[in-house]
């Protein structure tokens, strides 16, 4: 067995028994001195739909990027589909993002370019051929609702829109992940519900969600597993939880 | 990397250009104004030390011997020396060691009779020497001696003092020192300005390429998030700098082409008695070098300049 089936068989085992993220006793201080997580643990299993939510400065913010490998763990292990984060190399972290999706409650688009572009970028990333590109985008478009307005500037869309397209753009790789950084933030109720359930669609056919937001509605309703946080550590976490205010 | 991937590379560094419009006009403003100061520094020296090579190639030592004819006589403006007769046969074996001296460019054997000859036309007039039934110089054979060198002019002097048949060198030590004086001077203060030109250009154009991208690394930033290689993110920002570099070195090469090629023919035709003692360096032989050391010059700073300042932007 060649050095690089070892590792994959590894990798497998890892998510098997741990999860496709699993962080062990993992601390985070900035370099300020300020600590940002305090040893925490959390398994999150393939296919779950995980809200993670808590006050500001509680540290959610901080675990988006360890999981991003924008930032490594003080202490602790982090994991992600098997790879250790703290043992990779900064040439292989581009490889590894292409497995997680990410959107974020500022949308983030490419705003002189149009809707198709901004989808297609992702792709052309990694190299798909271009004539795949044109047969994958207007599917994903369609996807998230959007098949009329993929000549649109994103500027000309609507916050739901927006997000819609960067709902595209995450998933038009197929990602094993998707990370949503307060994806509602930015949104009216019903662009917030409409993309929740965009999310939940997605999760139904497989792929691992994990939501951090403060929009305690949209936690409560649509009992998940909930993970709350509050100044670094884990308080909470339950399967069908609530998001509760303990202020 | 795919052929798709490199045409997409350089389609979006075209494109950059022109997305960015204002900060495209200010980086090939700011290189084209650095390149054209360069340009005319460039044309100014070169025709400086043009006009110093024609002035050293007038400057001359001239070497007499001993012989049988007549006394010594001491001319108040070189060194004496006694010593053998030269003969005939000596006189051309000398003749061709000076010849093969590597500072020297060209010899030119002066007999005793073309010396009466030229002294006597220079001080009255063509009929004087032939009122005179001897030569009141026989003997005094002479070698002119040029030089391609004037700093090597005191070494050769030396050379020439120890030759037992030379009874006098003639030279100007001062014209020799003030010569290769102003070269090197010319020298230091030309590369000084080059140095301090090119990193003022450097700094300006970094600090330009970098108000450029720091608007873009939010554009950075999601290519990094959805798994962009450093490679990817680079590549289209540093083409953008390489072309930029390249158009912001075409522009003042086309001007500095248009006015010195004005400023040579209206110099040539207004004053064409300075041609005879000036030698001004033709356009064509400026632009051999101007031209690619100002394209690599340009392309070269917008490349630095992209490189360094995304690499700053990639630690995402």
């Amino acid at each position: 067995m060649s050095n690089r089936e070892l590792k994959r068989k590894k990798r497998e085992q890892m998510i098997a028994e741990n999860g496709v993220i699993y962080l062990d006793n993992v601390s985070k201080v900035y370099s300020t001195g300020s600590p940002a997580l305090n040893g925490i643990t959390l398994n999150i299993g393939q296919g779950e739909f995980v809200f993670i939510v808590g006050d500001s400065g509680s540290g959610k913010s901080t675990l988006i990027k360890l999981l991003l490998r924008e930032l490594t763990a003080t202490s602790g292990s982090v994991y992600v589909m098997g790879h250790d984060l703290a043992r990779l190399k900064h040439r292989q972290i581009p490889k590894f993002r292409r497995n997680i999706g990410v959107v974020f409650q500022d949308f983030r688009l490419l705003n002189d370019r149009n809707v198709y572009e901004n989808v297609a970028f992702a792709q052309r990333i990694v190299e798909v051929h271009p004539a795949e590109i044109r047969r994958n985008v207007p599917i994903m478009l369609a996807t998230v609702g959007l098949a009329g307005k993929y000549k649109a500037k994103t500027r000309q869309l609507s916050g739901g829109e927006q997000q819609r397209v960067a709902l595209a753009r995450a998933l038009i790789n197929h990602p094993s992940i998707l990370l949503a950084d307060e994806p509602t933030g930015n949104l009216d109720p019903k662009n917030s519900w409409e993309i929740m359930q965009l999310l939940e669609e997605i999760n139904g056919s497989g792929t691992t969600v994990v939501v951090v937001t403060h929009n305690r509605e949209i936690v409560n309703a649509m009992k998940k597993r909930v993970v709350t946080m509050k100044k670094g550590v884990i308080v909470s976490d339950e399967e069908g939880g609530e998001y509760i205010d303990e202020d | 990397m795919k052929i798709s991937t490199l045409l997409y590379t350089i389609r979006q560094g075209f494109s950059n250009i022109f997305r960015n419009k204002w900060y495209s006009l200010a980086s090939v403003a700011t290189i084209s104004a650095c390149l054209f100061l360069f340009g005319i520094l460039y044309a100014v020296v070169s025709n400086f030390q043009s006009i110093v090579m024609k002035v050293e190639e007038g400057v001359s030592v001239t070497v007499f011997f001993h012989h049988e004819e007549g006394p010594t006589h001491d001319d108040g403006c070189g060194s004496h020396t006694a010593g053998q007769i030269a003969t005939d046969a000596r006189l051309e074996e000398i003749g061709q060691m000076i010849a093969q001296r590597p500072e020297v460019s060209k010899v030119v054997f002066v007999s005793d009779d073309e010396a009466w000859q030229r002294w006597a036309t220079e001080s009255y007039g063509e009929e004087y020497a032939e009122g005179f039934p001897e030569n009141p110089l026989a003997g005094d054979n002479s070698y002119e001696i040029y030089l391609s060198d004037v700093s090597m002019q005191s070494a050769l002097v030396t050379w020439l003092e120890s030759i037992p048949e030379v009874r006098t060198v003639r030279y100007s030590q001062l014209t020799a020192d003030t010569l290769s004086g102003t070269n090197l001077l010319i020298a230091y203060i030309s590369l000084g300005i080059i140095a301090i030109l090119l990193a003022v250009s450097i700094f300006l154009i970094s600090n330009t390429v970098a108000i450029g991208i720091s608007v873009r690394s939010e554009e950075i930033n999601i290519m990094k998030y959805v798994g962009a290689t450093d490679f990817f993110v680079r590549a289209p920002f540093v083409l953008e700098g390489m072309l930029i570099g390249l158009v912001g070195a075409l522009i003042p090469l086309g001007i500095i082409y248009s006015i010195y090629n004005y400023a040579l023919t209206y110099v040539l035709e207004r004053f064409s008695v300075l041609s005879r003692f000036l030698n001004f360096v033709s356009v064509d032989q400026l632009f051999k070098t101007l031209t690619p050391v100002s394209l690599l010059l340009g392309v070269g700073i917008g490349f630095l300049g992209s490189i360094n300042t995304v690499r700053k932007h990639l630690r995402v």
